[in-house]
């Protein structure tokens, strides 16, 4: 077992291994496709993903850059722009709806009201002429909301105390707040209309250490008060071990790995996942930084068989050749390699 | 905004019309060595057929009547003492016509003219050219672009001499020239106005064309920072409608500078459009200034500079105290 960081955030407890297979599946994802067109071919950023979202689960997304994370939160609100294209999939909400089906007027309205969205960059987020009580109303109102001006005002007041901000902020400008306040506002929006599904693109990535752990804290608590579901991506392992319960992880636009947060970390099966995790620096093992060989694929030029064979240090003679599926492992955990492919004729399946 | 803000603009203001003033009143004073009296005295002279005799006598009475045979720091305390009293003084060369009544004669004209041509064009432009870079336009309107950038390029008097040729000369729908129709009684009459706006509807359409790609072109590049923001994103990822973040989330973004540029073109418009107006013998400013430049008449040139130098000095002073509430991260608290 390769040693887990998880920093100073905390451990795993007892009670985020004990969920996964009991709780009810709320959006089913199934092959996703995104493709983008270049001069020089087609490039597949998501690339035939399956992944189910548990009703009031928070899921981390982790990967390199480029490895499709945020193309998946884009296409699931639909808003991958030419060159690129959702090229096929499904993903389908409990009630039947397949978000990949939608009218445009559809999109519009799904979004913050089924789907919301936390940016990564919040310090530009807000519009800088708008108050921030204003804009959070008029994108209540944009969605057909109705109230008089002081129910909004009452309505705005009530979800800035949810994230923890004074019901003064309502009169400020974007310009007025701190970093993390200004992404608390955003979450405030994000969750204006009570959303079942918020996606959080790296929240937290220009915040110091000490408003992100808050930052997490709020969006943790929101989660369960709305029993949402989170799907957060991210490339800092540390805040994923301590956020999420289930983790996925991307390389070349695949989903390589999925499971209990705690099996992924302290038992990674797919050797993409053991580099990554191995790779995270640790005060207890200091000494040489450890990476990942090679270099991310392009997805222009990608290899046959499995994605990641050229860096793979166990490849086999097969991995060339042979597409690796989905293999169960234990209980919720799944994983995309050849080496757990007992079975030759399952492997082209995929 | 608070008074310790305002009286400091305002000594601004006060000062930079000052010194703008005396720049004005030195440069042409710096040695061209032309005598505008004696050229008028002897063009009247050569015209009438009469023998030159008393024209040194003639020279010396008016000069005494100006003041110019005074040295010059007494010329210029007075000529400050005036400006004060926004007292212009005689015309040169249309003596004793007053150069406040021929500026004054000729502004509404120039003032109706351009005042409305630059909101049509900044109006229209500033839409155009935000349409034309916003991602979700239909193809054809950012495909607009290359026309709008073609007609900021033609100078209106250019324009001017197309639509002239067209629409005046050929089609005979617009007067060729004047402000309105000889023989025309100049009294507020509906008749009268609807002759006046008949005969500006051409001198306007030339500087409305090239206003219209001149704010497009601004805007356009204003607008392709704006759509990439990230505002702009989440706003999508809101749901909100696609008129609402073109509006008030790019459009109301992206303007911002073109609000001073608007302003400054507003302040210019008190010089009138001079080759525009000389082309369509236009009764404004324009045209009074290039007479004046023609015959040499300084007091009429100092006197539109001088209102030109008023004008950019209010507008930029007003400008500055409108800023904070079209963008409120802009403010005069303090420090600033």
């Amino acid at each position: 077992m390769s040693g887990v960081n998880t920093g100073s955030r905390g451990a795993i407890s007892a009670e985020d291994l004990s969920m996964s297979e009991t709780r009810e599946v709320m959006l089913d994802i199934q092959g996703l496709e995104v493709h983008f067109e270049t001069r020089r071919g087609i490039a597949r950023a998501v690339n035939d993903v399956d992944l189910q979202l548990y009703k009031g689960e928070r899921f981390g997304l982790v990967g390199e850059s480029g490895s499709g994370k945020t193309t998946m939160i884009l296409a699931l609100l639909r808003m991958i722009k030419t060159p690129g294209f959702i090229a096929g999939g499904r993903a389908v909400f409990d009630d039947g709806t397949d978000l990949l089906r939608l009218s445009p007027e559809e999109v519009r309205e799904n979004r913050l009201r089924r789907v919301a969205m936390v940016p990564q960059g919040a310090m530009n987020s807000l519009n800088p002429v708008m108050r921030i009580g204003q804009q959070i109303t008029l994108t209540m109102r944009e969605h057909g909301e109705e109230g008089t001006k002081v129910e909004f005002q009452d309505r705005v007041a009530q979800l800035l105390d949810q994230v923890g901000l004074k019901p003064e902020v309502a009169q400020l400008y974007p310009h007025e707040l701190s970093g993390g306040m200004k992404q608390r506002a955003c979450i405030a929006q994000a969750i204006s209309l009570s959303p079942r599904l918020i996606l959080a693109d790296e929240p937290t990535s220009a915040l110091d250490v000490v408003v992100q752990r808050q930052i997490m804290q709020t969006l943790r608590q929101l989660q369960l008060q709305l029993d949402a579901t989170v799907l957060l991506v991210g490339h800092d392992m540390g805040l994923m071990a301590q956020f999420a319960e289930r983790v996925g992880i991307m390389y070349g636009g695949k989903l390589v790995e999925v499971g209990a947060v705690a099996d992924v970390f302290r038992n990674p099966q797919h050797p993409y996942t053991q580099l990554l995790i191995s790779s995270i620096p640790s005060f207890e093992r200091r000494g040489t930084f450890k990476g990942i060989p090679g270099v991310g694929l392009s997805l222009l030029d990608s290899p046959t068989g499995c994605l990641f064979h050229p860096r793979c240090p166990q490849a086999m003679e097969r991995c060339s050749r042979d597409e690796p599926g989905l293999t169960q492992l234990g209980p919720g955990q799944h994983v995309s390699c050849l080496l757990y492919e007992k079975d030759e004729s399952h492997a082209t399946s995929a | 905004m608070n008074w310790n803000y305002i009286v400091r603009r305002v000594s601004l203001f006060l000062v930079v019309v000052w010194a703008a003033a005396s720049v004005n009143f030195f440069v042409p004073r710096l040695g061209t060595g032309r005598d505008p009296i004696r050229e008028k005295l002897g063009q009247l002279a050569a015209s009438g057929g009469l023998r030159q005799d008393g024209i040194e006598a003639m020279v010396k009475a008016y000069q005494a009547k100006f003041g110019l045979d005074r040295p010059l720091y007494e010329q210029y305390w007075n000529f400050l003492a005036d400006t004060v009293r926004l007292d212009l003084g005689y015309s040169l060369a249309n003596y004793p016509a007053r150069v406040g009544d021929l500026i004054g004669n000729a502004m509404p004209w120039t003032i109706g003219l351009m005042v409305i041509s630059v909101l049509i064009g900044f109006a229209i432009g500033t839409l155009m050219g935000a349409l034309s870079a916003w991602p979700g336009s239909p193809r054809w309107v950012r495909g607009m672009a290359v026309p709008l950038m073609t007609m900021s390029a033609i100078p209106p008097y250019l324009l001017g001499l197309i639509v002239l040729y067209i629409l005046g000369l050929k089609l005979k729908l617009f007067p060729l020239s004047g402000g309105y129709s000889p023989g025309m009684l100049a009294i507020a009459s509906v008749d009268y106005y609807i002759d006046v706006v008949h005969h500006s509807i051409l001198p306007a359409l030339a500087i409305v064309l090239q206003a219209v790609g001149f704010w497009a072109l601004g805007m356009r590049g204003m607008m392709v920072t704006t759509s990439g923001e990230d505002y702009i994103a989440l706003a999508e990822a809101n749901g909100l409608r696609n008129r609402t973040i073109f509006l008030r989330f790019g459009l109301r973004n992206a303007m911002l500078p073109q609000f001073t540029a608007l302003g400054l073109s507003l302040a210019n418009v008190v010089a009138g459009q001079v080759i525009v107006e000389v082309i369509f013998a236009y009764p404004g400013i324009g045209t009074v200034l290039f007479q004046a430049i023609q015959a040499s008449d300084y007091t009429v040139i100092n006197g539109v500079v001088l209102i030109l130098i008023m004008a950019i000095g209010l507008v930029t002073m007003i400008m500055d105290f409108l800023y904070p509430l079209l963008d409120p991260r802009i403010s005069h608290r303090s420090g600033t």
